[in-house]
């Protein structure tokens, strides 16, 4: 992976010095709130419902096992032992004390990592696919271009005061697993008569005005990167609309002037700047891309893995769910999740992220992933330690084999600690996740993606669930939407809400109606839910959430 | 017509730590919602409203919640204020695991 510079070590040294003197003037009063605040927010620093949060990025969801044990230390340290793992691939600590975020920033510092621009008006953290550099099915590795556009974007002089956030998102594979149309940028890698390239997205986004985005350039050659998307930012920068919160998105841009427009000025703003980066772009890409070359891959068998298979049920199981194809002979990836039934989605305990990071030094080529699924990736484990690497997980309640089926469910914080939520989340993952437990078929069921946001900002990309789920305020009482259809791969679409909310005790049984008449529904077990739904449309799904309507009807 | 006024609770964060704070009676900053002033009356809310905005190195966003007398001081009358007072639901943790 990417190692720091000594240009980085002393950028970020710079920065949290000066991090540490705004928060010791805020403490004396020499700053105010109103001023402290942007400088807060630039390093991650949030104010919630019960205590400050700090958001660490990990860029592209990449970690190695130090810096996994660092973030289990500061959780020990200054926090209350766990971390929340979040879709955008960032860890949040939720209880830290403001004295204490300029030596938890240094601790950070000491693993190469840092809070910068996870929060505020810039270009947040680059995310991208958690398979990326070990999936069978990658065209590119999209980390080095992830760390180029990282470097890039952080403190970018021209970017600093942007209209509003803007998030970026590369998949290395036709595949979509970094919900690239749901960014304000989404990268997808493409082979091109030979060549590889970028498709390039923009003006997606969930929120409150959901919108799949748009192919703005079906062919970018790879050298053309960064000019190109200084381009975008730069047009959007200029045009996006700051009179108005809810219209600042580029999403709005790009609906309001047209993507013809909008790919006309790119292209013009794109030749006027492209001259001035003189190469020095690919320079540095070259640079990067030596830090990510592949691992040496072990070729000596499979050891004992099928035989123990073969006689592990439990093992099996795990390996039917949590495996996925990994590029090289006799590797695969796992998925190791964490949602276990009853547990807060995306959490981890200070324990577990020792044990995951003991698990990627012994037996993962020192690698780890976190997902925008809010699951943590071994992406590099020979098949021959599976057995090895599923007994550790055991031992630190790890091994859930759910990956993909209807209890790895998305969930945002909700009102149990944000600031902006308008009804609770992580409950109704919770019970959803413990009912089907206790039904005991979440196998036969299958593929199922539920998503659940505590509000219309939809972190919890609900709008791409299959069933999405939506937490609102109704006159003083946490009611909640249904929302059907939603994808966020390739195939992306914007789920449809199937009509009246329910309360906190109603969707749980609601959710169970849907489900069981999927499984009447269902041609096969080879039907997935979302495969169902769309050969079927709403209406029997709708008939199953409100049987009294259909009562009515009659 | 303007809506009536209902009773407040003048309520913020902690600088330094974050936590839920409550202004109480004699000028102080509580942890615990029972020891809230409840105030009945529209102007004397503004008068302490500006009274907590005039902290700004003890306390960051004080705001009026709606509360309403119970027989142990004020009690919230929306479901976000009862989590405030208490902490989150997914762990015991904040205020009920420091029996505020």
């Amino acid at each position: 992976m990417y190692r720091y510079t000594e240009f980085d070590q002393a950028f970020l040294a710079e920065r949290n010095a000066q991090f540490r003197a705004q928060v010791e003037r805020r403490l004396d009063g020499s700053l105010t709130e109103d001023e402290f605040k942007p400088l807060r927010l630039m390093n991650g620093l949030y104010l919630q419902l019960h205590a400050y949060m700090l958001r660490v990025a990990v860029p592209y969801g990449t970690l190695n096992s130090a810096q996994m044990t660092k973030l289990a230390e500061i959780a020990d340290r200054w926090d209350k032992g766990y971390g929340h793992f979040t879709t955008r691939q960032n860890i949040q600590y939720n209880w830290p004390k403001l004295q204490d975020v300029p030596d938890i920033l240094d601790a950070l510092a000491e693993v190469e990592m840092h809070a910068i621009q996870t929060s505020g008006n810039t270009i947040r953290n680059v995310t991208a696919d958690h398979f990326a550099g070990a999936a069978a099915d990658e065209i590119l590795d999209p980390r080095p271009y992830a760390e180029l556009l990282r470097q890039w974007s952080t403190d970018h002089p021209e970017f600093q005061f942007l209209p509003r956030k803007f998030k970026i998102a590369v998949t290395g594979s036709e595949i979509d697993r970094a919900v690239t149309k749901a960014h304000d940028i989404g990268l997808r890698a493409v082979l091109r008569e030979g060549q590889v390239g970028f498709e390039v997205i923009v003006g997606g986004g969930l929120g409150r005005t959901p919108m799949i985005g748009k192919v703005v350039r079906e062919f970018l050659p790879l050298a053309d990167l960064l000019p190109y998307m200084e381009a975008v930012v730069s047009v959007w920068n200029i045009l996006g609309r700051r009179d108005n919160k809810y219209k600042s998105r580029i999403k709005i841009t790009v609906h309001e002037h047209g993507i013809d427009d909008i790919r006309a000025r790119i292209e013009t703003r794109f030749e006027e700047i492209k001259p001035g980066f003189e190469g020095a772009d690919l320079a540095l890409l070259k640079e990067i891309e030596a830090g990510f070359a592949a691992p040496d891959w072990v070729q000596a068998g499979t050891g004992g893995f099928e035989a123990h298979l073969a006689a592990n049920p439990a093992f099996k199981a795990w390996c039917d769910t949590n495996l996925h194809d990994h590029k090289a002979e006799g590797y695969a990836i796992v998925s190791v999740s964490l949602k276990k039934p009853g547990a807060t989605p995306g959490d981890a305990s200070s324990d577990q992220m020792r044990a995951l990071a003991d698990l990627a030094k012994t037996y993962g080529h020192d690698e780890l992933r976190i997902s925008h699924e809010q699951n943590v990736n071994l992406p590099h484990v020979r098949k021959a330690h599976l057995p090895a690497v599923y007994a550790a997980l055991r031992k630190a309640d790890l091994a859930t084999a759910n990956i993909g089926l209807i209890s790895d469910i998305i969930a945002c914080p909700g009102m149990d600690y944000c600031a902006l939520a308008t009804a609770r989340s992580i409950p109704i993952a919770q019970e959803i996740a413990t009912r089907f437990e206790e039904l005991g078929f979440e196998h036969d069921i299958g593929a199922l993606k539920i998503k659940i946001s505590g509000c219309i900002n939809a972190c919890g990309h609900h709008h791409v669930g299959h069933i999405g789920i939506l937490g609102l305020d109704r006159a003083g009482v946490e009611n909640y939407q249904i929302t059907l259809g939603g994808d966020g791969t390739e195939n992306a679409a914007i789920g449809e809400r199937a009509g009246p909310g329910f309360s906190a005790e109603e969707i749980i049984p609601a959710v169970e109606r849907l489900v069981l008449a999927y499984l009447d529904l269902r041609k096969s077990r080879d039907e997935a839910f979302l495969e169902a739904y769309k050969r079927l449309g709403a209406a029997p799904f709708k008939a199953a959430l409100y049987p009294e309507a259909k009562a009515n009807a009659a | 017509m303007p809506r009536a006024f209902t009773p407040k609770v003048v309520t913020a964060n902690d600088l330094k730590l974050g936590d839920v704070i409550y202004l109480t009676q004699d000028d102080q900053w509580s942890r615990a919602l029972r020891e809230a002033e409840l105030i009945e009356d529209e102007a004397v809310a503004q008068l302490r409203l500006l009274h907590a905005q005039s902290q700004p190195g003890q306390v960051v966003g004080a705001y009026l919640m709606d509360a309403a007398k119970g027989e142990d001081g004020p009690e919230p009358k929306h479901f976000r204020e009862d989590f405030r007072r208490t902490g989150p639901s997914n762990y015991n943790h904040g205020k009920q695991a420091e029996q505020v």
